[in-house]
């Protein structure tokens, strides 16, 4: 993955939080899936503006300085490839 | 949440099928409306449906279908969708695109519509004309265009019998044309409508082998491109489809008039007290009323489902269908060759299947309208 690539929600698909359920959601046509708190975090900062790295280094910066590359790159992959976003 | 939930293990309802009207200038022998249409002609009214959208999305539910019948005779839908959206609600309109024109799209957008399903009967002119019972196909290829135009993944559905079936290759490369995103190839379902036109909808299994193959090579040939959903009926399976992921579990249908069901088609099922959201709240409804906890869960189960090893993977199968054709909801699917009344479905297909091959019509195809319905409702003295 391009770490300087910017990811964005793909059409169709809307992340939001889900006060019944008590965790973040990805919406999509006629389904839903519940997001861990973590990936819940990752998905908060895609905003079609900040790329991969500003990301990590945002998230490394809101938990004292942690570690979270792989993470969020091993987080992109699956998203990217379950179709919630677009990495361009 | 709900206080009552606290004390329940069940799930809230996460699925609200909202059938806005029965009304549908199309008529579509296979509609799985119920055959009774025509003895219910009250609606809620805007306002009551905005009272059940906020009790179920408080609940929890996110995802919302807007069906019917044709949900564009609505003339408040654009106002329905504005004040789903802004519950939360993820808004799926499921339409066949016959009252819609590109200034509707526009509204819907506006208001927050999240996603846009248009189906078509057929991939031609005439055979889709014909299945419709209306003049349509020009107006959905139009339809289509318009969804992607403003902005709309184009979500197409095809629902796939007897006579379009050997089709599917011409269905793909159409919907490739209109540069679909998804393509959902829905096999007919035999509730209401389908059931009473089985005779001449359900589709040879030598059908069924051919349409598959086609489907599994384009889905390989489309990859990242289009997605194409292709299901077996079930009919020609040995193990029954998780209907409904459970009665009671996750969906709920109301229909035009407020009666809320478990699922769209269990108004058939006898002893039940059909609710109504007009006497109850959602919370009632789904946590409280004997209907929705009739079937909930396994404890209801017969055997062969009660000590089934499957039974959390299919939950036995479909209550309607277990009625349709056994006589008893509370059996296990016939679909399941566990079941004791499997022998008698596979009969069945294989009667059907011999009339077909030799072109014997033993019923005539009834098309889904209100004069149909009348004529049935009398007959039937029903």
């Amino acid at each position: 993955m391009n770490k300087d690539s910017i990811p964005s929600i793909a059409p169709l698909f809307r992340f939001q939080w889900e006060e019944a359920q008590q965790c973040y959601v990805v919406l999509y046509p006629e389904g839903m899936v519940k997001l861990s708190p973590s990936a819940g975090e990752i998905m908060k900062l895609v905003n079609a503006a900040d790329s991969v790295n500003t990301i990590i280094q945002t998230l490394s910066d809101l938990f004292d300085g942690a570690d979270v590359g792989d993470d969020v790159v091993a987080f992109f992959t699956e998203a990217e490839s379950n179709g919630w976003i677009q990495l361009k | 949440m709900a206080g009552s939930n606290l004390n329940n293990t069940h799930n809230p309802p996460l699925w609200l099928l909202a059938e806005l009207t029965y009304s549908c200038p199309l008529q579509c022998p296979y509609c799985s409306n119920p055959m009774d249409i025509a003895s219910y002609k009250d609606e809620l009214s805007t306002d009551d449906w905005l009272r059940v959208l906020r009790e179920a999305r408080k609940m929890g539910a996110t995802q919302l279908g807007f069906s019917g019948g044709e949900p564009l005779v609505r003339k408040d839908l654009e106002n329905l969708i504005k004040e789903s959206r802004d519950l939360g609600y993820y808004t799926n309109l499921i339409t066949s695109g016959v009252g819609m024109d590109g200034e509707r799209i526009a509204a819907f957008k506006e208001a927050g519509l999240d996603h846009i399903q248009v189906s078509f009967q057929a991939s031609d002119e005439e055979l889709n004309n014909f299945i419709a019972g209306t003049d349509s196909f020009q107006h959905k290829l139009e339809m289509a265009r318009q969804v992607k135009i403003q902005g709309y993944p184009m979500v197409l559905c095809f629902v796939l019998h007897r006579q379009n079936t050997d089709q599917i290759k011409d269905i793909i490369e159409l919907a490739i044309a209109l540069e679909a995103d998804y393509l959902e190839l829905a096999t007919t379902q035999y509730y209401g409508w389908a059931k009473h036109n089985q005779e001449q909808l359900l589709p040879t299994k030598e059908q069924i082998i051919a349409a598959e193959k086609v489907a599994h090579e384009y889905q390989e040939k489309m990859k990242g491109k289009m997605r194409i959903f292709y299901v077996v009926p079930d009919y020609f399976e040995d193990r029954p489809k998780p209907c409904m992921n459970g009665w009671g579990n996750i969906f709920l249908t109301i229909t035009p008039d407020g009666t809320a069901l478990p699922c769209h088609s269990a108004r058939i099922i006898p002893g039940l007290e059909l609710p109504n959201v007009n006497d109850h709240s959602i919370d009632w409804i789904w946590n409280d009323s004997p209907d929705f906890k009739k079937f909930r869960g396994y404890e209801w189960m017969k055997e062969p489902c009660r000590s089934c090893d499957e039974k959390e993977k299919d939950f036995g199968g479909c209550r309607c269908q277990a009625l349709m054709l056994t006589g008893d909801a509370s059996n296990t699917d016939p679909v399941c060759s566990k079941s004791p009344n499997h022998g008698k479905l596979v009969e069945d297909i294989r009667r059907i299947e011999a009339n077909a091959k030799q072109n014997i019509i033993e019923k005539p195809l009834v098309f889904r309208n209100m004069r149909a319905s009348k004529k049935l409702i009398t007959s039937t003295g029903s």
